[in-house]
């Protein structure tokens, strides 16, 4: 294959130290070409330096990083006509038009896209000449998004691309990401949002204090989660004694929202039982019972939380 | 050299010169304004020379000094906090063809400088020597020297100390460039500590050049190149594409 990669990036034992702190600790992760990886994790967590040491930004301190076969950091200019990036925040003069920023862009690849039709592609005609100073907060994001396309990059990266998008903009620019995917280009994109995760990406990897945590396909990730309980009744309930009272320990039930909520533990007749008589004891009124696997948001929650103790 | 990315860099690079209000007000307005007003107005007498043999060459450096340092510096400055800097970054443009570009737009906006500057000199009574062409060449050094001090506060301060660095510093050089009234003018502690920096260096150099017969002073000169040196190698040194 062109470069010898098979892969679209491979990613191995990556290091990255700032002073004492370890902004990436040990990461190894391969993407194959064609996919929509994503990387979420808590703030500091290591996405962006990650990130940004697979389009070139970073020197690792340790490990290998190869994407499409080079090295971001050695063959930047044989790398960068065949990437996409967009930044988490900035990148935009504030003093030039959509239209003309992608005209000056699209100067810069070999083969680009055509301007005009990215610019309707992420719905900006309507401002192609206004100035990027006068742009919402969200215009700028699918600016910025239309420019990482400019240059009809094989692997993009997208550093929170939905942050400060409006639900409309937010669904265009998930189509826009399945369309690449469909074209056969290969996604990174770094998110906060489950959601995203897991309606968007292949596959995914959790990453936490420069580790990556747990790693797969979303559907995969949610089965680590035990099928929970779930029920709804008066708020406020006493958890520990409604612990005592199914037999559990304390930490296993849980309020999710006000009046939900969840039992970590597989739902038997008698756990039914016992809340059932529990409730009638102390005059609380049964509004919904049943059993759900965990949402990607909890897994997610769970994982990253484990160790702060 | 990505050569479509450059063209297309340098027309966007001269169209938000263009754009800027503040940049035009410093690189035309002020240089222009000074050579009318000081030509018209005797404010300061001159000893040797009539005021507008003085006043083109101090202007002409005082262009120089406002686009190379104070224009450019502020501008890149901003893009730096922007993140534009960073973003070109991982285009196919590379940083020596961002680098051309800026060059490009500093030597294009000069030599409209130099053109209506020389005009309007001609207009107030100038007569232009011989001396033209060293004199460019001299400009051009300065504008190595004056884009090497620019490119050093954009590429090390925050975007706000920057502007104000920038636009007190072309003010200070103003004062102590021998631009508009001569350097004798100075108390005398105060002219040896000017002749030490770069825009009086650059004027008494222009000035030398287009005098006749002409004469480039030898001290001046040394301390024009020192400056064209060393300061774009502290930019070098010590420029970050991040804020």
């Amino acid at each position: 294959m062109n470069g010898g990669a098979q892969w679209a990036i491979e990613v191995a034992g990556l290091e990255k130290r700032y002073g004492d702190r370890r902004a990436v600790d040990g990461i190894s992760l391969r993407i194959a070409r064609g996919e929509v990886f994503g990387l979420l994790g808590p703030n500091g967590a290591g996405k962006t330096t990650t990130v940004e040491t697979l389009e070139g930004y970073r020197t690792p301190d340790a490990g290998t990083v190869r994407v499409l076969g080079l090295d971001p950091d050695g063959d930047g200019p044989s790398l960068r006509p065949r990437i996409g990036v967009m930044l988490q925040e900035g990148g935009l003069y504030p003093g030039v038009k959509p239209l003309e920023a992608l005209r000056l862009f699209a100067a810069f690849y070999p083969d680009p896209d055509d301007p005009e039709r990215l610019l309707d592609l992420v719905g900006l005609r309507d401002v192609a000449g206004t100035y990027v100073r006068r742009l919402s907060g969200g215009e700028c994001q699918r600016l910025s998004l239309a420019l990482a396309l400019v240059g009809r990059p094989e692997v993009v990266f997208l550093d929170e691309p939905t942050a400060g998008m409006d639900p409309r903009a937010r669904a265009t620019t998930w189509q826009l990401v399945r369309d690449l995917r469909d074209a056969g280009t290969t996604v990174v994109l770094t998110t906060h949002h489950m959601d995203e995760a897991e309606h968007l990406c292949d596959r995914l990897a959790i990453i936490d204090r420069g580790r990556i945590v747990l790693e797969g396909s979303p559907a995969d990730i949610t089965n680590v989660g035990t099928h929970d309980v779930r029920f709804s009744t008066a708020a406020g309930l006493d958890l520990p004694a409604l612990a005592a009272a199914l037999s559990l320990s304390a930490d296993t039930v849980s309020e999710a929202l006000p009046g939900e909520y969840r039992v970590r533990a597989e739902m038997t007749p008698e756990l039914v039982a016992d809340l059932a008589v529990w409730l009638r004891d102390k005059g609380f009124g049964l509004i919904e019972l049943r059993t759900e696997r965990a949402t990607l948001e909890e897994v997610f929650l769970q994982l990253t939380r484990e160790g702060d103790a | 050299m990505n050569r479509s990315g450059v063209v297309a860099q340098t027309r966007i690079e001269l169209m938000m010169t263009l754009r800027r209000g503040e940049s035009l007000l410093v690189t035309l307005v002020i240089p222009l304004g000074i050579l009318v007003f000081f030509s018209k107005v005797d404010a300061v007498k001159v000893d040797s020379s009539t005021s507008i043999d003085f006043l083109v060459p101090g202007v002409l450096a005082l262009a120089v000094m406002s686009t190379a340092m104070v224009s450019l510096g502020i501008a890149t400055g901003f893009e730096r906090r922007y993140g534009v800097l960073k973003r070109l970054g991982v285009t196919p443009l590379s940083r020596t063809g961002l680098l051309a570009a800026k060059t490009a737009n500093v030597l294009a906006v000069e030599v409209l400088q130099a053109v209506l500057i020389i005009a309007t000199g001609v207009a107030l009574g100038w007569d232009p020597t011989a001396g033209i062409l060293p004199a460019l060449g001299l400009l051009l050094i300065g504008t190595v020297a004056f884009a090497g001090i620019g490119m050093l506060m954009a590429g090390t301060l925050r975007a706000e100390a920057n502007l104000a660095a920038a636009n007190g510093l072309f003010l200070v050089l103003l004062f102590l460039g021998g631009m508009a009234y001569p350097l004798a003018k100075l108390p005398d502690a105060v002219e040896i500590f000017a002749k030490a920096l770069p825009a009086a260096a650059l004027s008494e150099c222009v000035r030398g050049a287009l005098q006749s017969p002409a004469h480039i002073p030898v001290g001046e000169l040394l301390v024009l190149l020192v400056w064209a040196i060393g300061a774009p190698l502290a930019a070098i040194r010590f420029f970050r594409w991040e804020e």
